[in-house]
């Protein structure tokens, strides 16, 4: 601090004065000077423009923190006291990150909403008067602008992206269950509309750079650079850096000019939304479809509306007024509690614990060219791993390789993929019915039918071809990998990959070790997983593991409510209500009636009576009828292809009317229904950690969210537990024991946790 | 994707002008090939290589190369070829029956005369005994016509070449969309009106909008213009060197033709219109004009401009090659040998135009050379920033150690 002022005064010799005039030396001696002085931000100057630059210590992306927040007012306060600064370019020093948002940590030590509010406006006053500089400030975004970082960039006059994919510019609050608390809700609408607005800070979509021209967010576009006399990214960001300050002299001359021109269909938009009327309206149509769509769970997405719309209304005055507060109430609350945790356990659930794998996985082979298997292959060739598809049967192989090129094809679609990429990539792929090529293989996964003796045959097939250091990954739900591995060779290269389905749409990978997998094996498998882009829970050994096995009850308790006469629809929207994606009964014609079975009579046969309560006669029958759910057209809902609304399966009446109970009374309200299904969810997630199948809650709470979509605003089953309440689980739990029995017996962890309500899952 | 051919002269002063593709005339050093004297090579006292033949060059002539869209722009591609044909069999009166094999580069295509070689050949009064065949390798498609030629010379299949290369970009093959074609084929095929009228009934306004040649790489769908503007960005090459060196290139250029050293250009009367004597794209102005152009392809703040970069041209070239042993059986005094060569190739999208800065050293040490045994160097760029860009990379101990596996530049 002392050293930055120092600068200060010492740029008031005249001697100092001169040699800027001459525009050599400045950058250099302010610049090392200043680094002295500031840990987050330092800042040097190039001719009269000054480079400010953003460097968080000791983290790979930019932060806003306290400590950031109070530099970067000093160093602008500095440049705008300065004569010989015409303008300001903005950088960050770190490739791939610009700002990546504010320091969630910093919200979440916050007791009050108070404390958040005043951070808010402390924010909010910042940007303002950035936005208000009479000296341009050019913000140079390179990689992830998002929350903060936006909002900060937006404030300044002129924007100026590379056009990578690491640049994806966005206002994701919201899926931490707040919203953009520094003038984000005011400065969007303005400049990109009201709709595109809405847009962006209800889904918190990232943006890319291209995206971003068109809509208005950034004025300019610099393409990323291959490698000069420097590696490609560093001279880049120098790039970058040289094309921003050319426009930041350009604008202090006024030779460029920061308004955008606006194309037709803008001003159309721009003018229609000068009548107070279409406003309205529009505000009506946001709030239908987010009611819609969050069906009151979440609080953020009504506020932002709120927000936006007092801006509008009411002046920016009171839009900044209300923008902190609602920031600050919604920052308290549980949903965002939540939504912070489950940030936290994906970032968790994206480091391999297991260290660095002897071998890298360079070839892959898998087994099986079904939904699984090709899903498997998608998300790995699109990774530039060489991949071996191999099935049985030529229909079968030429059906999954469809599936992968109509995958990569989607993403052409959507402009993610060049179509020469896409087949670029598809050449990674191998398909093939025999053997060959296995012997170069790292690893072998293998999504077969769920069926043991079928596993094990595979197992000694592939063990015959592969080489000593090869990994054996078996693709299963439910069946036990150390039977599985009871024929190896090799039991400690044998583990559980269990992906889930849709593979390049669900986040999550949940892979399983045996006492026998070695530690390598089990770090090669992590690496894989994240490689293909999965969030990753690894857990023991035992019938259903963790996923599996937390679903089996709740599904169990789905059959009895159908038994009870509740009708199908009517559980869809009494789930959906709760929070969960998809309803009950759809789970399960989207999972298969014959899995569900199949997994019900496993886990039934391992846990007893516990995993009872439905009757497996009702899966059995529609098995047997056909009814397969989504995959045989017909399970409880008809499914046609192309017809989006779903009608009940008529022919199903009389099987539950075969299988009909009475409901009993005390239990059977919507709440109670949406409770005696998560309550047992719960309970068996909460034993799983007692029992040592989990290692971690978090790990816990994200297989949940992220593999069996329990609902995100609650966390997941262990951060639920913690914010409802331990003692009121265990209530309900006992209330329901009292009907139907020991399948609601609550487990000793959970009585624990009850019984002092100090002990949390997360502290 | 590139390639430098090497070649020692014999003790001629001038060399053979044979032009290796369309464009960058203007931008090539090609005066100080002229200004060296007689060169020796210093290191070897020959490039001979034992049990190959040598290869000679009798002779090589092009036509006068035009701004596209100017007095060529209603000729076809093989009407150029020919016309380079004709000129070299009057300048070497080969009889034309001793002519083995005719080659020919080009990139973009007429599809009317896809093997563009014969058509001319056959034109130009060649016997229709000779065979030939057109090669294609974008912008050094004729360098491959030579070196497929050098490879048939030396593989004994043939002892007497012509290897030239021809470019019209004022016209370029611009096709029906993909939906029209098929509509249109569909139709050839259908029998009865009802077929047909149901074929016609399918089709919508957007079948007729117009399918036009790539300009760029299919690969990364960037224009070569925006590659070389990244490219100089890439290796910190300013606005100033490039106008600087492109000033250079002009400057010379317009000396060498105002010297009448450009003797291997032969005039072409086209049809109709003048006959044309001289090369138009030659045009030497000033750094302060050129300073005012606004930027070509990355706009507003790139660097590549109409001046600094070659413009889309019109034009062909021939050559004779021989196996040495022919050519003095034949008595000719042959301009040149052809001892080596190299093609690489890097990738398309970053390193699209570096192609210079790997071939060079490598053709060097496959000769068994050093810089030290070259007097001039000719590369054929469209870009100057390119160009300046690969002397910096060549000049560069980090870049040879990071990108080109080689201890030192």
């Amino acid at each position: 601090m002392v050293a930055s002022r120092a600068i200060g005064s010492l740029s008031r010799f005249p001697v100092l004065r001169i040699l800027r005039s001459r525009g050599y030396i400045c950058r250099s001696f302010t610049g090392s000077s200043a680094l002295l002085a500031r840990s987050h931000i330092n800042y040097g100057v190039k001719g009269d423009v000054a480079v400010v630059r953003i460097n968080s210590p000791n983290s790979k992306v930019n932060t806003l923190t306290k400590e950031l927040h109070l530099e970067f007012v000093e160093v602008m306060n500095e440049i705008w006291a300065s004569d010989q600064i015409r303008s300001a370019v903005l950088i960050s020093s770190k490739p791939g990150c610009f700002v990546a948002g504010a320091d969630i940590n910093m919200l979440a030590a916050c007791k009050t909403p108070q404390e958040v509010v005043q951070i808010s406006q402390e924010a909010q006053r910042t940007f303002e008067k950035l936005e208000k500089s009479t000296k341009p400030v050019v913000a140079a975004i390179s990689g992830s602008c998002l929350g903060g970082g936006l909002e900060l960039a937006i404030s300044c006059q002129y924007r100026i992206a590379t056009k990578d994919r690491k640049t994806v510019l966005g206002t994701p609050e919201v899926l931490l269950g707040l919203l953009p608390g520094a003038g984000g809700t005011q400065r969007l609408p303005k400049m990109v509309g009201v709709p595109a607005a809405f847009d962006m800070i209800l889904t918190g979509r990232n943006i890319r750079a291209d995206r971003a021209k068109k809509m208005g967010l950034v004025d300019q576009l610099v393409e990323p650079l291959g490698p000069g006399l420097k590696p490609a990214e560093e001279r880049t960001i120098e790039y970058l850096e040289e094309v921003a300050v050319s426009f930041a002299k350009g604008l202090a001359d006024k030779t460029i000019s920061p308004k955008r021109d606006k194309g037709l269909m803008e001003k159309l938009t721009a003018y229609a939304l000068t009548i107070p009327f279409v406003r309205q309206q529009i505000y009506k149509k946001v709030e239908e479809k987010v009611r819609k769509q969050t069906k009151g769970l979440y609080p953020a997405p009504l506020k932002i509306i709120d927000v936006v719309k007092t801006g509008i209304e009411q002046g920016t005055d009171a839009g900044y007024l209300s923008e902190s507060q609602k920031f600050g109430e919604l920052a308290m609350t549980k949903e965002s509690k939540a939504l912070m945790g489950l940030y936290h356990g994906q970032v968790l659930c994206k480091k391999n614990k297991f260290g660095v794998p002897q071998k890298e996985v360079k070839n892959l082979a898998i087994l099986g060219a079904g939904l699984m298997g090709a899903g498997i292959a998608q998300v790995s060739v699109d990774k530039g791993l060489k991949t071996i598809l191999k099935d049985a049967t030529l229909p079968g192989l030429g059906r999954g390789q469809q599936q992968v090129f109509k995958g990569l094809n989607d993403k052409v679609k959507k402009k993610a993929l060049t179509s020469f990429e896409r087949d670029a990539i598809f050449s990674n792929l191998t398909g093939q019915l025999d053997y060959q090529g296995f012997e170069k293989a790292d690893m072998v996964i293998e999504a077969v039918f769920e069926d043991l003796s079928l596993k094990h045959r595979v197992l000694k097939e592939v063990e015959a071809v592969i080489p000593d250091h090869c990994v054996f990954a078996s693709n299963t739900s439910a069946l036990p990998i150390s039977e599985i591995a009871a024929v190896s060779k090799r039991p400690e290269k044998v583990i559980g990959m269990h992906y889930f389905s849709p593979v390049d749409k669900m986040q999550l990978l949940e892979i399983i070790t045996t006492q026998k997998t070695s530690k390598d094996t089990t770090a090669s498998a992590v690496a894989i997983g994240l490689k293909q882009g999965k969030v990753i829970i690894v857990v023991k050994d035992g019938p259903g593991f963790y996923t599996t096995r937390c679903l089996a009850p709740m599904m169990s308790e789905v059959i009895r409510i159908l038994q009870e006469e509740v009708d199908p629809k009517k559980l869809d929207s009494l789930t959906t209500s709760f929070g969960f994606p998809v309803g009950a009964a759809t789970l399960v014609d989207e999972v298969g009636v014959d899995v569900a079975k199949h997994v019900a009579e496993d886990l039934g046969k391992a846990f007893g009576e516990r995993f009872g309560g439905g009757s497996l006669e009702l899966l059995t029958q529609m098995v047997s009828k056909g009814f397969l759910g989504r995959k045989s057209g017909k399970g409880f809902y008809i499914y046609q292809e192309g017809v989006k609304s779903k009608n009940l399966n008529s022919d199903m009446d009389s099987i539950l009317a075969s299988l009909k109970m009475p409901p009993k009374s005390e239990v059977s309200s919507d709440e109670d229904i949406q409770y005696r299904l998560v309550t047992r969810f719960v309970n068996e997630a909460v034993m799983c950690l007692q029992e040592g199948i989990l290692a971690t809650p978090a790990e816990g709470d994200i297989g949940a969210v992220f593999g069996l979509g329990f609902p995100p605003c609650l966390g997941g089953p262990f951060r639920f537990v913690d914010l409802y309440g331990a003692q009121k689980v265990v209530d309900r739990l006992k209330k329901y024991e009292a009907a139907y029995g020991n399948q609601f017996t609550p487990c000793q962890l959970l009585i624990d946790h009850a019984a002092s309500p100090s002990k949390k899952f997360y502290q | 994707m590139t390639t430098i051919l090497t070649y020692s002269f014999k003790n001629l002063p001038s060399t053979s002008k044979w032009a290796l593709r369309f464009s960058l005339r203007p931008l090539s050093c090609s005066s100080q090939l002229r200004a060296a004297p007689a060169v020796q090579t210093k290191s070897k006292k020959t490039l001979a290589k034992p049990n190959i033949r040598n290869i000679v060059v009798v002779d090589g002539v092009r036509t006068p190369f035009l701004l596209s869209g100017t007095s060529y722009k209603d000729l076809m591609p093989h009407d150029l070829a020919r016309a380079a044909l004709t000129g070299l069999l009057h300048r070497t009166n080969v009889p034309k029956e001793v002519v083995d094999y005719i080659i020919f580069g080009t990139v973009i295509q007429e599809v009317k005369t896809s093997n563009v070689a014969r058509e001319a050949a056959l034109g130009a009064g060649f016997s229709d005994k000779t065979p030939a065949h057109t090669v294609t390798m974008a912008c050094i498609s004729a360098n491959q016509a030579m070196t497929t030629g050098v490879g048939l010379l030396t593989s004994g299949q043939c002892d007497v070449i012509v290897a030239g290369g021809v470019e019209l970009m004022s016209d370029v093959p611009i096709r029906h969309s993909r939906k029209m074609r098929k509509m249109m084929l569909d139709l050839n095929k259908a029998k009865t009106l009802g077929q047909r009228l149901s074929l016609l009934s399918k089709f919508r306004l957007n079948f007729l909008s117009p399918e036009l040649p790539a300009v760029a790489e299919f690969s990364t769908s960037e224009t070569m213009g925006h590659s070389a503007d990244r490219l100089a960005a890439a290796f910190a090459v300013s606005r100033l060197e490039q106008d600087e060196y492109a000033l250079r290139s002009h400057s010379l250029a317009k000396k060498a033709q105002d010297e009448g050293l450009l003797s291997d250009v032969v005039p072409f009367s086209v049809p109709g219109k003048d006959t044309i004597t001289k090369d138009n794209g030659i045009r030497p102005s000033s750094l302060e004009q050129m300073a005012k152009l606004k930027p070509a392809f990355i706009k507003p703040y790139g660097t590549v401009t109409a001046a600094n970069s070659s413009f889309l041209t019109d034009g062909a070239s021939a050559m004779l090659i021989m196996a040495e042993e022919k050519a003095l059986a034949m008595g000719y005094k042959p301009k040149a040998y052809l001892r080596d060569f190299m093609y690489v190739s890097q990738d398309p999208k970053d390193q699209l135009l570096l192609g210079p800065t790997y071939a060079t050293p490598k053709v060097l040490e496959k000769a068994g050379l050093t810089m030290n045994d070259i007097d001039a160097f000719e590369f054929h760029e469209a870009f100057s920033g390119q160009i300046l860009a690969n002397f910096k990379a060549m000049d560069s101990d980090w870049f040879a150690q990071n990108h080109m596996g080689r201890k030192t530049k």
